[in-house]
């Protein structure tokens, strides 16, 4: 049996179970030695500050933090395609004993020459701190020198999760904020953050809002643009996705700028709805009301026939979830249940105290909750639960294919939109056509569990989790 | 209809070379070729000791190719690693692996953050054993791989060599054959293992991930894929009659195979990448004559078939121009094959920097009309900027290579690491009379087919 580490049964919780009402314990550091799905903090600023289209980003450390992010995510621009190149100061070891300001410097000036970006991000990895590169001074320097923002990103990998990763890139899009700030303010206006443009996202997301008679100042970082950026805090509201990853930069723009925000989710028949009325009810403009009624019916209408087609072969399906952040979480647990599947398993790498409590709530009895699991664990509780379908990213795919489970791309690396009420249509087809698929028949796995009753007994159940 | 790119370019002014930064690095880091090599060891699980991203990118990126689950273990630095040292972060890393995995190996490779600071590992593993005598643990490898040293195949060379050096015992010599073929597919290690079969020679391939990189569907998960050369086997290498290394450059370096050679007297043989007809009949050669033996008539077939091949298609390819990249000595092997065939490998492109690229591949062209261009310590970019009017029809090597074929408008033939963009990149197969006619036929038929494209009657008969 797959034994969860000592160390890590508190952040596993399973409702209803006898382990009642303890709260979950995350935002922790992975264990030593687990095969965390987590990356780094270098991982939290690259994939936040990627999309930004006219920037040039430029990793300063060895080579492999910039090949392993090179063109990785599907985050779409209508212009410019700087973000989709890899950058490298690419430190040898005559550097690593000498120092490589020389080169960042040298690395930079050309670049910056040679593609004329709006900005230039300077993402610190794990060894700049150590040789003692002193980063900030190269920046302001160049900066001076070629007269365009240049700005350091702190993202040494050890320094903290990839949360901190995040923090470190919203204080480097703060720079870009503040430059801009203090001018006149638009009225209906709004900031879109926390969407990546993956297969177009932004763009779907945009066009509801202008349906809606509210204009979008700028999108942070969905085809990202530094002038952009720049106007930012003009906009009336910022409304933000992917809150784990924006909402320090939606409370800096608050403090300083007085701008409000609204957390909301683009994943979901209901969530998107939720999310257009809740900017509508913001303004409080009637006519904006008008709109958004009209749109998120006339979308409603036109996509539930097809989602009821889908629900009709799905329904009673169990699935497991596995994604980055807990908000995206939450709507597919509500996106799923149109279908008719329950979720059996759900977890996330960064989710918080509070997230985890919100998952409890809308989650059914018997669900597991886990926090930074591990192929090992997810596997064993996906053989246990009996999965048909798990939502995750690459890392995940192969756990679920080798399980006989379907099996859907909710990361950054998709090529398929996924949010919006045209998402919600490309989510319960890819569902669909990955569950209904007739290959699973030859699966070990499959027939293997199609012929037991019950495959573990509640005492391994509960071995697991008692704490 | 392959299009070529219409958006706006950036570097369409950019026409000087050597930038000091990478643009679209052409090689990959030392831990994840040590990581890929520990996965061909039977029960072996590999741990990088650094930071957290390091085995999730590493992860990411191993499982975007073979489509296989691959756990890779980090020691998860933090900040008060960073400073008092990563021995604690260690030693708790295998103690939770031994308790997750019960591994028969746990192959340490370290990362440009733990080399930096200077973390004496080999001492942590020695107190790790003490602390622990008692108990039975599984074997512990460390190959010290910072990635500012070289590339991810001198990660994968280290892997093995350190993995020979804990583990090889001498002893009286047998009559087997070790094996160390490179970074080379699943699909390549299963040909090889096939040949030697044949032949009926005893042999032990290191490393040998071609069914823990790609196994079979599974009736239940299993900790750690099956497969790998064994323990044992890797043991009794250094009682084998002789070494067979492939890579021309590897050659002078201290290899697995100059180690055995060294401390055990197993004789060492260096032979390049076996592509092509000229390369194979060496590597069978040279099976023939340690061997004693007549090569299986099933080879002699396969050879007779491609040279009715190549016959077949020359027309197609002679003369065509070719941009070829990756590792320096796949290559090298690929500019060897290309030159049998009468393609012009127009420019050799490599990330590493091996000092003798040039010297390498130019000691397999026999019949080529011109001296390519042939880069190390190169990246995409550089080759994009470069090879824009050399009049180039096609292009092959990794998926990486993708944008360069498609801002020229020429197909790419998929071949080595990473195939991102395909599925069955773990499949191709690259060596031998038969990888070497899978090859030819793909080669040929891109080149047929980018010309049916390109016409505007749409002949279907060639």
């Amino acid at each position: 049996m797959i034994e969860i580490l000592k160390d890590r049964k508190k952040q596993v919780f399973q409702k209803g179970a006898e382990t009642g009402d303890r709260g979950i314990v995350c935002e922790k550091a992975s264990l030593a030695g687990s095969v965390s799905q987590r990356a780094c903090v270098f991982c939290g600023s690259r994939v936040v500050l990627y999309p930004i289209a006219d920037a040039l980003h430029l990793v300063h450390g060895p080579v492999g933090c910039a090949a392993y992010t090179w063109d990785i995510r599907g985050s779409l621009s209508s212009g410019p395609e700087l973000h989709r190149l890899s950058f490298s100061t690419d430190l040898r070891e005559k550097e690593v004993i000498f120092g490589g300001e020389k080169k960042l410097y040298a690395a930079l000036t050309e670049l910056i020459k040679a593609y004329a970006p709006k900005a230039a991000f300077v993402y610190a990895t794990c060894i700049i701190g150590l040789i003692g590169d002193d980063v900030q001074a190269v920046c302001k320097k160049v900066q001076a020198e070629q007269g365009i923002p240049v700005i350091p990103v702190h993202s040494e990998g050890f320094r903290g999760t990839k949360k901190d990763g995040y923090k470190a890139a919203c204080e480097a899009l703060f720079r870009l904020v503040v430059e801009g700030g203090g001018q006149p303010g638009f009225p209906l206006s709004i900031n879109i953050l926390g969407d990546f443009n993956l297969a177009g996202e932004t763009w779907m997301i945009k066009e509801y809002y202008r349906q809606m008679g509210i204009k979008v100042v700028s999108c942070i970082t969905g085809d990202g643009r530094v002038d952009e950026i720049r106007e930012s805090s003009r906009a009336g509201l910022n409304v933000v996705q992917c809150s784990g990853s924006m909402t320090q930069l939606a409370k800096m723009m608050e403090e300083t700028y007085g701008l409000p925000f609204k957390r909301v989710s683009y994943f979901g028949i209901e969530d998107t709805a939720e999310a257009l009325y809740s900017v509508a009810r913001h303004f409080d403009d009637l006519q904006v009301m008008r709109k958004t009624e009209e749109l998120v019916r006339s979308e409603v209408n036109r996509i539930y026939p097809e989602v009821q087609h889908y629900r009709k072969a799905l329904e009673g399906k169990k699935a497991a979830i596995y994604v980055g952040g807990s908000f995206k979480a939450f709507s597919l647990v509500k996106a799923l249940r149109h279908l008719g599947i329950q979720t059996a398993i759900v977890g996330s790498q960064t989710g918080n105290p509070e997230d985890y409590e919100y998952l409890k709530e809308i989650c059914d009895a018997g669900t597991i909750i886990v926090d930074d699991t591990n192929p090992l664990e997810l596997s064993r509780f996906m053989m246990e639960k009996d999965v048909d379908l798990l939502i995750g990213g690459v890392k995940e795919r192969p756990i679920a294919y080798k399980m006989g489970a379907a099996f859907c791309d909710h990361n950054h690396e998709r090529k398929t939109a996924l949010a919006g009420f045209e998402g919600m249509l490309n989510f319960c087809r890819e569902v669909y056509a990955s569950i209904m698929s007739p290959v699973w028949q030859f699966s070990p796995a499959r027939q293997r569990r199609a012929t037991m009753e019950q495959t573990f007994s509640e005492e391994i159940t509960k071995a697991m989790f008692s704490t | 209809m392959i299009k070529t790119e219409t958006k706006e370019e950036f570097n369409l002014e950019i026409t000087s070379r050597n930038f000091t930064s990478t643009r679209n690095a052409c090689k990959l880091c030392a831990p994840l070729g040590a990581s890929i090599a520990f996965r061909g060891i039977e029960g072996c699980i590999p741990l990088i000791h650094g930071s957290q991203g390091c085995s999730t990118y590493i992860r990411r990126y191993v499982i975007s190719h073979f489509k296989e689950p691959i756990d890779i273990a980090s020691s998860n630095f933090s900040e008060q690693s960073a400073i008092f040292g990563g021995g604690d972060n260690l030693k708790t890393a295998i103690d939770n692996l031994r308790r997750q995995y019960q591994p028969a190996a746990i192959g340490i490779s370290t990362t440009c953050l733990s080399e930096t600071i200077g973390d004496d590992v080999e001492l942590y593993i020695d107190q790790y054993r003490k602390s622990n005598k008692d108990e039975s643990l599984p074997v512990i490898i460390h190959a010290s791989t910072p990635s500012y040293r070289g590339t991810h195949l001198e990660g994968f060379q280290e892997a093995l060599r350190a993995t020979v050096e804990t583990l090889a015992r001498g002893g009286p010599h047998t009559d087997r054959l070790n094996l160390i073929p490179g970074f080379l597919s699943a699909e390549d290690l299963r040909h090889l293992k096939e040949i030697l079969s044949d032949f009926g020679i005893g042999h032990t391939l290191l490393p040998d991930y071609s069914e823990t990189l790609d196994g079979e569907s599974w009736e239940e998960y299993q900790k750690l894929s099956a497969g790998g050369t064994t323990i044992e086997a890797i043991r009794a290498m250094g009682r084998a009659q002789a070494t067979i290394q492939f890579g021309k450059s590897l050659k002078g370096l201290n290899t697995a195979a100059t180690f055995l050679e060294g401390k055990f007297g197993v004789q060492s043989l260096t032979l390049g990448i076996p592509v092509g007809i000229r390369e194979t009949d060496l590597f069978f050669k040279a099976l023939k004559e340690w061997s004693g033996l007549e090569i299986p008539q099933k080879y002699q077939q396969e050879r007779g078939r491609l040279v009715d091949a190549y016959i077949d298609g020359h027309k197609y390819v002679y003369g065509k121009r070719a941009i070829i990249y990756g590792e320096a000595d796949f290559v090298a092997a690929l500019a060897s094959w290309l030159d049998e065939i009468g393609i012009v490998p127009a420019l050799c492109a490599t990330g590493a920097c091996t000092g003798k690229f040039k010297e390498t591949v130019l000691s397999g062209l026999k019949n080529c009309p011109e001296e390519p261009l042939i880069c190390e310590d190169t990246d995409f970019a550089d080759m994009l900027d470069t090879c824009r009017t050399m009049g180039i029809d096609m292009v092959m090597g990794s998926s990486k290579g993708y944008f360069i074929s498609r801002k020229l408008g020429v197909p790419l033939v998929r071949v080595g690491f990473p195939i991102h963009d395909r599925i069955g990149g773990q499949r191709i197969l690259h060596v031998g009379y038969r990888g070497t006619q899978q090859l030819f036929d793909r080669v040929v038929n891109a080149l047929i087919e980018a010309g049916q494209e390109r016409s505007a009657v749409g002949y279907s008969y060639i």
